[in-house]
């Protein structure tokens, strides 16, 4: 019986998830020797057209890591949804929209615009932007067409399980392309992770109070920080109650509050409205005023709460950005 | 993610039930277009229009179509949950469904009456089917929980109220604590003199209550004691009460009084609480001779040992008994009871307030209060009416709606003040043979025998002078004004301005909540109308409860009131009360927070959220455990969840987003 | 509601309220006894508690296409559950900046404190709130222009368009 094909794709995203797969190291041995890779464009020289010539369903699996942002990526996760049994969204990005979802605080135009003409770094006198099509004298040149909302996988073909993370943590990855390949897998649509928030694994969790009684929000660099005690209770944000676990509270463990890569539990409609729900709920004032100041320390509540999930949120993106037009008239 | 838990029972089969109450509904919304509308809806099985759905026919549309299996969860659109959620519930339960399977759609209350334009009335009530039918799909059944209930009950307050429903309890045989503030019982009702209309003596009728009281084998009486703090709910109330120090011991204390007359101020020098200043008592006293409990009581704010430590303390070497205890401290006493009532009365308005007529300021003008203790035979004059310089008056002026039907002060009618007009009109009469003119706006008299008293008042001497008393002053512009109070008023029947000169003015004050009428509120955790009274929980049909189970009100502290009103809410909120205790068990509504413990990570969020201590941590398991028994099911903890791990039944995350859908995106 | 007969009929505002059971939705009921007319545009969802708000709500009511929505609970130190309300209060502000920064007006997000006794409050808001919504306009959250699956012919691309010359190093 011949192996299982995979394959990878990567769309609006780092390469960390790519780098992730590495770092399964000598694990990654036994899985090459079950499976056929047969398309991984960061890794090996698969084209387009050899994934066209496979016919439907003959991939085993799919990984695909990165958010859906432009006409190429859109095309590319269709042909492999009709290629593969399996789709997995690898990473944040693909499953929750990921950083690239920031993205949606915007509008195209002004994104175009911050990065192609206002950035310091840059330097473009001719104003020259991208374009889909554009004819030079050697002849006509295309490029994908970039959309105005960042979207989920999910949103834009149907997906089978979700790895979650910023990368996917390797325990998590090696235990689902086991379970791929013993075939033992859990309802579709489930996230290939543990259902409990972070606070359950965190090496802190003891050292939280009952009542955190929060006057006053601090960022990292603010303070010295205590490595044994919880973060929050130190007036830092950190997400871990909202965050799925699975990734060993790497990022606490060093020091640094959780930023929630891992997403939200499966009861969890929308992250971001968690999140403040369960840090507002926090605060200790009744003071309109008050809390009110309180909460103004968090500066950036879009890029806090939603970091890494703001396309798959119940609103999906930002509506209006009078702000930044005005901004643009200045220059 | 919302799956339709549908257990053994298949696919849920939805009833939908539209009522036109009467024409209450129908008149505004199309009932036939809801119900062609609610046949389209997920789920439904069987859709009916009534007349009245919470009649009997109505309900048993219902069970019919229960027992026959064409439906298993039902959606009744008519009137306000808070109206008949009860019933229908009822009515599901008896039909052999599951109560809680079950959910309004409020198209009176929020649609037909408060609607003019039909299609748009029509649109609102489909919405609200539709929200109510989108997360009945989702509806568990569930059950009520049955908690024993303590079989004691705590009366607030000793007036006439609080001393009736304090002897009705206690006679059914329940232990009762009566918790008054001041030193004794008695209330209001023991400074009056007679009371309308039928002229008994009030103390005469009132003692013997208040003794019944203290002598009862089944009340504990804690006078001078203020409740602080109630924690649980109905059926296991614990309640916290501060009892101050007297510096006299009760137990000992014979009521004897030798310590007063001991006492090193040779004369009273201290303001009379219950003779409302007009006479003065020393700093040991008892407040009048009938109190209840009779026990002396020391004031620290004037007795000499507590301002200086240098008394010779006679009072202690008089008292055989060795009452006297200068070392007494407050005391908290914690005590456990099924249900409450309040019977925290009221204070009348200060008179001061108005200064144009002039309290304060003229020596004869009295409040009806102080007025009461006047004509009181017990009281500080033996019953003697005389003016500042000794004579009794020839002319006294009542002016009624002091601090009532005012923009300025109170909008409400305090009830009582007409009726105790006339009757100190009838006293003061009887006591100095004075003409009185009686300054009224409207005469209210409704009450068995009132308008009969009304009219034989008229007959005495007694003029009547429709009109608000504009101004009350010493200015004479005649010569017979010269000495006298002046009330000028327009005498609105007449059409003229009237200056009428008196001796002697009675302010007629109203009734006015309180001054800490809030802060009690918020220890038994019920709610005041705009105007600060206690506020009932259906001003028809639920006169003595609150919206706070097993606190019940009685009295005046719910709004103005006389003494057959006061002793007729006192009998139905004892009987309220007695009617929890006799059934030995209350159910607790299921919509308590619950918790999926896989789900939970420990993070605690929930638990400092909680003011019932309902959610704990339980070091074990490393998880939150929600206590049934304590959650209120306020959904608050449910809310701050960060993972979604604690749901509320009834009203489960998915519950609330199904309604969400339901409610904005059919119409 | 298709476009068709939104552009047929002027723009009537569907707002979503949670009502605490004990004080707000009460006060509601009371307005109805007393028969106080208001605008129609308001649907009630009743809660135990303005405590029980989530976010998550609000957004979801967003979502399914309300134009606004309003939150009514028991006035501060009147919660039937001691403090509920001010949970609603804290997470209601944090909210509020979230939704200022999504780009969500600030009218569309209302928080009242509203006693059992104040049925003509309700009547007021309901009014208010009717009239501030439909000034706003609809609520649209439709996918923006490049949104579309297909890509777009260059020449309907405003920035692009302007930029016809590649620059060469």
């Amino acid at each position: 019986m011949s192996k299982p094909k995979v394959g990878f794709y990567w769309c609006a995203s780092c390469g960390g998830c790519e780098e992730a797969v590495i770092d399964l190291a000598e694990d990654i041995l036994p899985i090459v020797e079950a499976v056929d890779i047969v398309f991984w464009p960061v890794a090996m020289d698969f084209k387009r057209a050899d994934v066209e010539a496979l016919s439907d369903g003959e991939l085993a699996v799919s990984f695909i890591n990165g958010s859906v942002r432009s006409s190429e990526q859109y095309e590319m996760v269709g042909l492999l949804r009709a290629k593969s049994q399996l789709i997995v969204a690898f990473g944040s990005c693909a499953h929750l929209g990921g950083i690239p979802g920031l993205a949606n605080m915007f509008d195209r135009k002004e994104m175009f615009e911050e990065i192609y003409l206002r950035l310091p770094s840059v330097n473009n006198d001719k104003r020259v932007m991208p374009a889909e099509e554009i004819t030079v004298p050697e002849g006509k040149l295309t490029l994908p067409a970039s959309w105005d909302t960042v979207k989920t996988l999910d949103q834009v073909i149907e997906v089978d399980y979700y790895l979650p993370g910023c990368p996917p943590p390797v325990d998590l990855i090696k235990e689902a392309v086991n379970a791929i390949l013993s075939g033992e897998l859990p309802p579709k649509g489930s996230v290939l992770a543990p259902d409990v928030a972070l606070c359950e694994e965190c090496p802190r969790r003891d050292s939280k109070p009952e009542e955190l009684a929060l006057k006053e929000f601090k960022r990292p660099h603010e303070i010295e920080i205590d490595p044994e005690k919880c973060l929050l209770a130190q007036g830092l944000l950190c997400l871990g109650p909202v965050t799925r676990k699975g990734c060993g509270a790497s990022c606490v463990s060093v020091n640094m509050p959780c930023t929630g890569c891992m997403g939200p539990t499966g009861r969890v409609m929308d992250y971001g409205a968690k999140a403040l729900s369960a840090i507002a709920s926090s605060v200790d004032s009744k003071d309109e005023h008050e809390i009110s100041a309180i909460l103004d320390r968090i500066v950036d509540p879009v890029g806090t709460f939603y970091r890494y999930s703001l396309p798959a949120s119940l609103l999906h993106r930002c509506y209006q950005q009078t702000a930044s037009e005005d901004e643009g008239k200045e220059q | 993610m919302s799956q339709v838990e549908t257990g053994s029972n298949g696919t849920p089969k939805v009833g939908v039930y539209v009522c036109h109450c009467g024409i209450n509904i129908s008149q505004k919304v199309e009932i036939s277009e809801t119900v062609e509308f609610a046949k389209k809806l997920p789920y439904v099985t069987v859709v009916r229009e009534y007349k009245f759905m919470c009649s009997d026919p109505g309900q048993e549309l219902i069970q019919q179509d229960i027992r026959e299996g064409l439906v298993d969860r039902v959606v009744v659109a008519s009137c306000s949950p808070l109206m008949h959620e009860h019933t229908f519930r009822g009515a599901m339960a008896a039909g052999g469904g599951n109560p809680f399977l079950f959910q309004m759609a409020n198209i009176r209350e929020h649609v037909s009456w408060v609607t003019v334009d039909k299609k748009a009335a029509t649109k609102k009530a489909k919405a609200l089917i539709a929200a109510a039918v989108e997360r009945i799909a989702l509806h568990q059944p569930l059950e009520r929980v049955q908690v024993p209930v303590h079989p004691d009950v705590l009366v607030v307050g000793g007036g006439i109220a609080g001393i009736h429903a304090a002897l009705t309890l206690a006679d059914s045989g329940k232990k009762v604590y009566l918790v008054e503030r001041e030193p004794t019982i008695g209330g209001h009702m023991a400074k009056l003199d007679k009371t309308f209309p039928t002229l008994d003596c009030s103390a005469c009728i009132l003692t013997p209550k208040m003794s019944a009281v203290g002598a009862h084998p089944n009340i504990t009486l804690w006078t001078y004691s203020e409740v602080t703090k109630v924690d649980g709910y109905v059926g296991n109330f614990k309640v916290t009460v501060k009892r101050k120090p007297r510096y006299v011991d009760e137990e000992k204390c014979v009521g004897c009084l030798e310590c007063i007359e001991a006492c090193i101020f040779k004369e009273g020098k201290f303001r009379s609480e219950f003779d409302e200043g007009l006479s003065k008592r020393k700093p040991v006293y008892i407040p009048f001779p009938q109190a209840t409990p009779l026990v002396a009581v020391i004031d620290p704010e004037t007795c000499i040992e507590f301002k200086t430590g240098k008394c010779k303390k006679s009072c202690a070497e008089v008292c055989a008994p060795e009452a006297i205890d200068f070392e007494q401290t407050e005391k908290i006493k914690e005590i456990e009871v099924g249900a409450i009532v309040l019977a925290t009365g009221f204070k009348t308005f200060d008179a001061a307030r108005v200064s144009r007529y002039g309290y304060g300021k003229y020596p004869n003008v009295y409040t009806s209060l102080e007025v009461e203790r006047l004509v009181n035979a017990a009281g500080p004059t033996g019953g003697e009416v005389l003016l500042d310089n000794g004579k009794k008056p020839k002319t006294v002026g009542i002016v009624h709606c002091v601090g009532s039907r005012d923009e300025n002060t109170n909008p409400y009618c305090s009830r009582v003040c007409c009726m105790y007009s006339l009757k100190l009109a009838h006293l003061l009469q009887e006591r100095t043979g004075a003409e009185i003119y009686d300054f009224y706006i409207d005469m209210r008299t409704p009450g068995k025998g009132y308008e009969e008293f009304y009219e034989r008042v008229s007959q005495e001497k007694v003029h009547f002078i429709r009109g608000r008393v504009g101004e009350i002053t010493d200015w004479a512009m005649e010569p017979e004004e010269v000495g006298k109070l002046v009330m000028r008023a327009e005498d609105t029947l007449m059409g003229a301005v009237r200056r009428v000169p008196v001796d002697m003015v009675v302010l007629a004050v109203g009734l006015e909540p309180q001054d800490d009428a809030e802060e009690v509120r918020r220890i038994f955790n019920i709610g005041c109308s705009h105007d600060g009274w206690f506020l009932e929980r259906h001003p028809k049909l639920a006169p003595v409860s609150t919206f706070t189970d097993g606190v019940f009100l009685a009295g005046a502290c719910q709004g103005p009131k006389d003494i057959p009103d006061s002793v007729a809410q006192a009998g139905a909120a004892a009987s309220e009360a007695m009617a929890i205790i006799d059934r030995g068990y209350v159910e607790l509504e299921p919509n308590t927070a619950f918790i999926i413990e896989d789900l939970c990570s420990g993070c605690k969020t929930c638990v400092a959220i909680c003011p019932f201590s309902a959610t704990s941590f339980d070091e074990e398991k490393k998880v939150v455990v929600v206590n049934g028994a304590l959650c209120k099911g306020c959904g608050t903890c449910v809310a701050a969840c960060p993972s979604g791990a604690l749901q509320q039944n009834l009203f489960t995350d998915e519950q609330i987003f199904h309604e969400i859908k339901g409610v904005v995106s059919y119409v | 509601m298709s476009d068709n007969e939104a552009s047929k009929e002027p723009f009537e505002p569907k707002i979503v309220a949670f009502f605490c059971n004990w004080c707000t939705y009460t006060a509601a009921d009371l307005a109805g006894t007393a028969r106080m007319v208001y605008a129609p545009n308001i649907r009630v969802v009743r809660i135990m508690c303005s405590g029980r708000l989530d976010p998550q709500f609000v957004l979801a009511a967003f979502r399914d296409g309300a134009d606004g929505v309003l939150i009514g609970g028991c006035h501060p130190g009147d919660c039937h559950y001691q403090e509920g309300n001010y949970y609603a209060l804290r997470r209601f502000t944090l909210l509020k900046k979230l939704l200022k920064s999504m780009g969500i007006e600030e009218a569309r997000l209302r928080l009242e404190w509203i006693a059992a006794s104040e049925g003509d409050k309700v009547k007021k808001v309901m009014n208010d709130m009717t009239e501030a919504v439909r000034e706003l306009g609809p609520l649209r959250l439709e996918p923006r222009a490049y949104d579309l699956i297909q890509a777009q012919p260059a020449a309907e691309i405003e920035v692009t368009t302007s930029a016809q010359e590649v620059h060469h190093e």
